[in-house]
């Protein structure tokens, strides 16, 4: 909470002296390296799909895989998850509880499908 | 009375107000959007075997342009990018290189949408056609000599009003095929062959819109949500470029945070579709 080095822009420094420009320089290289690998990691994604891995589910946790690493990168570095405060980590620890419970209820239901409720009219094979 | 920490940090909780709300707000949106993966689940985990018709697959596969997906994606990834450094750039105190970079996240956001619009009308004039006597075939119809509109709602054909309106054959620049994982066949033809089929053949013709099939209903659904957000943040962010960066004279501890907190929603929306993209195109 007192991390006064990071820059967290919480308005405990000035913009623009000296030892903080440093800072920012350090960390726009660190973007850089960021926007490399999130590039290589959408061209991954897309060559997993011509890549046949005999089962559906494997394929759905390569791909979620995949995204998921992109993600961590986007969100730790671009959005400073990496360095945050303590109410912040609060917030997201709430909504990834109840994320959680929902796909958890998808799971769920997924145990115990309406079967054929959808578009009954449409296409008959 | 001057509303409190608008720039200054609480220093219990070490945030300004702005901070706090934008992540709560974000934490509604994970909520928004997972409503929407999990219905897209459901959906898809009860689709009956055989519902899509060309591949005799219960979801389609592959339907997306793949190679103008990931070109979008870079897009987006570049706009973040471009955002973080707006930030950074006002960190150093350059306000015209933070200005260069919102203009640059601005373009990358409407080249995103206008992209996204062209593979809509793509998608509003492309059928899939189930003949009585042989296996499905997806392309572009034309009736009549002339192809659907995609911005006349109207104007979209089903077997009933092809029946109802007289139309003895429909034509069909057929796709390349592709095999029972959706993926194009190596050794069919990429050329569009045309292929006349009359009426009386067709069992079943829709086009690729929600009321074919719940996987473009989801598609469409999500995507469009999305584009909102883009289109929303846009907006904000080029606010931010122009008129709003006036306060960087009189406050510009406030205006960086201010572009902290819009870059924190750009960021969210670029995470929406690091999922969304392989979900909708390559699953």
């Amino acid at each position: 909470m007192s991390d006064h080095s990071s820059i967290d822009s919480s308005g405990h420094e000035a913009p623009g002296n000296d030892s903080h420009a440093q800072d920012i320089a350090g960390h726009i290289n660190t973007y850089m390296w960021i926007f490399g690998s999130l590039l290589v990691g959408t061209v991954l994604t897309v060559l997993m799909y011509y890549v046949d891995f005999s089962s559906m589910a494997m394929t759905v946790a390569v791909a979620l895989f995949i995204a998921s690493i992109k993600a961590f990168l986007v969100a730790a570095y671009f959005m400073h998850l990496m360095s945050e405060k303590k109410l912040v980590y609060s917030v997201l620890l709430l909504a990834a509880f109840f994320f959680t419970g929902l796909m958890g209820l998808t799971l769920w239901g997924s145990f115990d499908l309406p079967t054929n409720s959808i578009h009954k009219t449409s296409y008959v094979p | 009375m001057e509303i409190p920490y608008t720039y200054k940090a609480r220093p219990d909780t070490g945030l300004y107000n702005a901070k706090v709300g934008i992540w709560l707000f974000l934490a509604s949106e994970i909520m928004l959007f997972g409503a929407l993966f999990s219905a897209y689940i459901l959906l898809r985990v009860s689709a009956p075997v055989g519902f899509w018709p060309e591949t005799a697959l219960a979801w389609p596969r592959g339907l997306l342009n793949i190679p103008i997906g990931t070109f979008n994606t870079a897009v987006l990834i570049t706009s973040s990018v471009t955002v973080v450094m707006a930030w950074a750039s006002l960190q150093m105190n350059k306000f015209n290189h933070f200005r260069i970079y919102m203009v640059i996240t601005v373009l990358c956001a409407f080249a995103f949408l206008g992209i996204k619009s062209f593979e809509y009308n793509d998608k509003f004039s492309h059928y899939v056609v189930q003949t009585k006597s042989g296996k499905p075939v997806t392309g572009h119809i034309e009736v009549n000599g002339k192809h659907p509109r995609f911005w006349n709602f109207s104007d979209q054909w089903t077997l009933a009003r092809l029946t109802a309106e007289n139309v003895k054959e429909i034509s069909v620049a057929v796709d390349p095929e592709r095999d029972e994982h959706g993926h194009v066949k190596s050794h069919s033809n990429h050329a569009h062959e045309n292929r006349t089929i009359a009426t009386d053949d067709i069992q079943f013709l829709g086009s690729y819109t929600p009321a074919t099939h719940p996987f473009f209903a989801v598609y469409f659904l999500i995507t469009a949500l999305h584009g909102l957000h883009v289109l929303g943040g846009a907006l904000v962010l080029a606010y931010f470029a122009f008129p709003g960066a006036k306060m960087w004279k009189d406050n510009p501890q406030q205006f960086i945070n201010r572009i902290e907190v819009g870059g924190l929603f750009w960021h969210f929306v670029d995470l929406v579709w690091i999922f969304l993209f392989p979900v909708v195109y390559l699953l």
